[in-house]
């Protein structure tokens, strides 16, 4: 009985300490950052131009990164939708049993694969065929970049839509098969719309994933702080900047502060979407 | 520690009502179980049958928000004391469930698993204990030959016995049984029913059911159940006879299920 | 019948699509196998880098990436273990657990280059750790923590409940129950979590880059104080920050193939490990 109450509270401290992680991410994000909201003051970030190095004026506004990141994520995501709702519902409904258990395991292996050796391939295959494609005098640019996080979306997309999919009933299936539609009919207005809350959930973790990947944008975007909306222009997300300016930032300066500021923005973000998609999933019951 | 005594109760009921968080499942019921008797406890499913049975080892502690109000006396002991050690008490009180559960070791560590939990390590006591808990249960001419070989390879039935031995190797007074029959083809339930029948000598015996013919065949008390309440009680003779309440009659006679 | 024409055109269409899918993953492994596999020999593996990258091996990123990796499953494998079978075994529906989950979600959606942040701020400078092996593990076991949290319960939850119960009947206590009669038979799912944290700690390059990686060492770590160098930096440093990035490529793709056949192999091996277990464990 003594080892039983000495293991409960074992048990508790232990699961604690992931709460404890979260609070801690939060407050040394903050603690980091927060200086930078007294001096040179938090408006300081609300401006268009990222020049954080500078003998005239450095200017730290985030509006061209969040600019870049936005860009990307929203090309990413008009590619990377329909390719893996397609592919969730093919995996789900048409495939044969056998294909799905190859099929399923296989595109989780793209999940695996690193994201700088992505973000290689990019380099040295995708860049160039995207200069050659639009006759650019360089391939690295926003649609790059979209198309390679398109690919790093597409496996957590697909494997929790699928999930989702084949969460519906059988029974619904079956009803609208007796009524006589044919499977293709019942496939997308019965199942897709039973499982669309989770698919939404599926984007929505897709968003978060590509909006907080670093090492595969920061490779292919062109690293270009300048606000564009035009997909063959280079450009420079958050994350990317992060990374990049990070190690060469003297510690405790301004840059350094804005730096953090934007990690918590993107802390934010991601924590949001979360959150959300947990709610949805919750909600329609698919997660426990 | 509870010390046996005899006396012509072995468990004694009063007044319990069971809550699952809100809802209330049993209602005061107030029951005692004469020792080294078998009683059944039978009723429509949902009535509380098993939920009683499972407040009398205290299983529905695992069961978060859960509640229990009023006193189980086990050999006059109340087993919800605070004091009370729940170790101690599901030593002396075994349980033997719907789905046959072997655990996915061999079949001397199933039956030795109890006496090991206990802290009993000596090869030569633990093998006369499963020796001799598998021959009450009817299962050693079976097995003998093949202790090691892993439970899950037995038949349903086969299975069924093998957790009646686990529960007899802890060497308890009282027997629970849920349904223990049910999920078995007919030759194995006349197995087990016979085998009811010998450790009647033995252990007090509290069968759940909902095959009547069962409870007549194997029980000496009937307990009926309805809507978590103790409609009737008496010899099952008498209860299948000469039931005193219209539900009762009702229920025996299939008029509901 | 013309609704079966189109059915079947439209399934074609939905199998053009999975399939073009497929190619593509099939393409990058292609494309790393087939440069990478002839740079592969075992002076590569086994020499330092010479003249600042431009030549020799990689010897000192796989130790870092090795020795990283170890330091991340030492942390994370106990709190993530501990932190399962809590929720699995003790934890009711209430506000702590549900606050445990949320934290989980959480963790698992945070962008990798903010545990970066994370890690720079806490253990290199708070904790006055350095950039460290130390620092650097401890970030990445935050965040393969998920992984083996919910990898190791959905292994417990799969423990039918009878075993359970039949245990706590014969008159074990909860934690002689879970010892004895979970656990064994959740340790498949477990250690298939803690490869797949193993895959991930191996491939993430952002978290450290603030924490410990180093661009060039002349020799192997003698302390969890020291910096390392790291596949995956590695692969960064020659293909964008090398001088002569052209000139290294075949250095590249062979760093590159290494560090994919690590992570696939760690992947892969998970699936067998839970195929293999479904199929010795079956009730």
């Amino acid at each position: 009985m003594r080892t039983d109450n000495f293991m409960r509270i074992l048990l508790v401290a232990t699961a604690s300490i992931s709460v404890l992680i979260v609070a801690l991410i939060f407050l040394f994000l903050g603690k980091e950052a927060m200086p930078f909201a007294f001096e040179p003051g938090i408006g300081k970030l609300f401006d268009s131009g990222w020049v954080p190095v500078s003998f005239q004026e450095e200017r730290f506004g985030i509006y061209p990164l969040v600019a870049g990141s936005s860009l990307v994520t929203v090309l990413a995501m008009l590619i990377s939708i329909p390719l893996s709702v397609v592919g969730a519902i093919y995996i789900s409904e048409v495939a044969q049993p056998m294909e799905r258990e190859i099929l399923k395991p296989f595109i989780e292996i793209l999940a695996s694969i690193p994201s700088v050796v992505l973000g290689f391939f990019g380099l040295l295959v995708l860049a160039p065929l995207v200069k050659d494609v639009f006759g650019l005098n360089s391939g690295l640019n926003a649609l790059t970049a979209s198309l390679l996080l398109a690919l790093m979306a597409l496996p957590t997309i697909i494997t929790i839509s699928e999930d989702a999919l084949a969460s519906v009933p059988q029974s619904f299936k079956q009803a609208s098969l007796a009524l006589g539609a044919s499977e293709l009919q019942t496939i997308f207005k019965v199942t897709v719309p039973a499982a669309l809350p989770g698919i939404m959930a599926a984007i929505m973790l897709g968003i978060g994933r590509v909006i907080g990947e670093t090492m595969a944008v920061l490779m292919v975007s062109g690293n270009s702080a300048i606000i564009s909306f035009f997909p063959l222009d280079p450009i420079r997300t958050m994350t990317a900047t992060i990374a990049a300016e990070m190690g060469e930032v003297p510690f405790g300066s301004h840059h350094y502060q804005a730096l953090f500021w934007i990690g918590l923005i993107l802390l934010f973000v991601t924590f949001l979407l979360n959150a959300f998609s947990r709610i949805i999933l919750k909600k329609y019951g698919m997660a426990q | 520690m509870v010390k046996m005594q005899e006396s012509n109760t072995a468990i004694q009921a009063m007044d319990v009502s069971f809550f699952y968080g809100p809802n209330q499942a049993l209602f005061n019921i107030s029951l005692d179980v004469a020792p080294k008797r078998v009683t059944a406890l039978i009723g429509p499913s949902g009535c509380g049958k098993s939920t009683f049975l499972r407040c009398l080892n205290r299983m529905n502690d695992i069961i978060p928000k859960t509640r229990l109000t009023g006193k189980v006396l086990i050999n006059g002991q109340d087993i919800y004391d605070a004091k009370e050690n729940i170790v101690d008490l599901r030593k002396q009180v075994g349980m033997v469930f719907q789905k046959s559960n072997p655990f996915p070791k061999s079949i001397f560590d199933n039956v030795a698993y109890g006496p090991r939990i206990h802290k009993l390590h000596d090869r030569k006591r633990l093998a006369e204990i499963v020796e001799k808990s598998l021959r009450r249960a009817a299962l050693w001419d079976e097995v003998k030959d093949r202790l090691g070989e892993n439970a899950m390879g037995l038949s349903g039935g086969q299975q069924q016995r093998l957790c009646i031995a686990r529960a007899l190797a802890v060497d308890p007074q009282i027997l629970l049984m849920d349904e223990p029959a049910s999920a078995l083809d007919p030759k194995s339930t006349t197995h087990i029913e016979d085998l009811i029948g010998e450790l009647r000598q033995d252990y007090t015996i509290v069968i759940v059911t909902h095959n009547m013919q069962q409870a007549a065949r194997v029980s000496d008390t009937t307990a009926f159940f309805y809507e978590g309440r103790l409609i009737e009680l008496g010899r099952t003779k008498r209860i299948f006879t000469k039931p005193k309440e219209k539900q009762t009659e009702d229920y025996i006679t299939g008029r509901f299920g | 019948m013309s609704g079966n024409l189109s059915q079947k055109l439209s399934y074609q269409l939905l199998r053009l699509i999975t399939y073009g899918i497929v190619l593509c993953i099939g393409y990058i492994l292609f494309d790393v196998i087939r440069h990478g596999l002839p740079v592969i020999n075992w002076d590569f593996l086994t020499s330092f880098p010479r003249r600042s990258g431009s030549e020799g091996g990689i010897l000192p990123a796989i130790v870092g990436t090795f020795y990283l990796t170890v330091g991340t499953i030492m942390v994370a494998l106990p709190l993530g273990i501990g932190c399962a079978i809590y929720l699995a075994e003790y934890a009711e529906q209430n506000r702590f657990s549900e606050l445990v989950r949320l934290a989980i979600i959480t963790l698992a959606g945070v962008p990798s280059i903010v545990y970066g942040l994370f890690g720079l701020g806490l253990f290199v400078i708070f904790c006055r750790f350095g950039t460290s092996i130390l620092a650097g593990s401890l970030t990445l076991a935050c965040m393969v923590l998920p992984i083996i949290i919910v990898t190791s319960e959905e292994a417990l939850r799969a423990v039918p409940r009878g075993f359970r119960e039949a245990s706590l009947a014969l008159g074990a206590t909860k934690w002689q129950t879970i010892r004895t009669n979970v656990l064994p038979y959740s340790i498949s799912g477990m250690i298939t979590g803690s490869i797949l944290a193993i895959g991930r700690a191996a491939g993430e390059t952002a978290p450290i880059l603030l924490t410990v990686a180093a661009f060039f060492l002349p020799k192997l770590p003698g302390s969890v104080f020291d910096q390392v160098m790291a596949l995956p930096y590695h692969l960064y440093i020659l293909a964008t920050q090398h001088p002569e990035t052209e000139k290294v490529l075949p250095l590249q793709y062979g760093t590159a193939l290494v560090l994919l056949m690590l992570v696939l192999g760690m992947n892969i091996g998970a699936i067998v490990i839970r195929i293999y277990f479904r199929k010795k464990y079956k009730w």
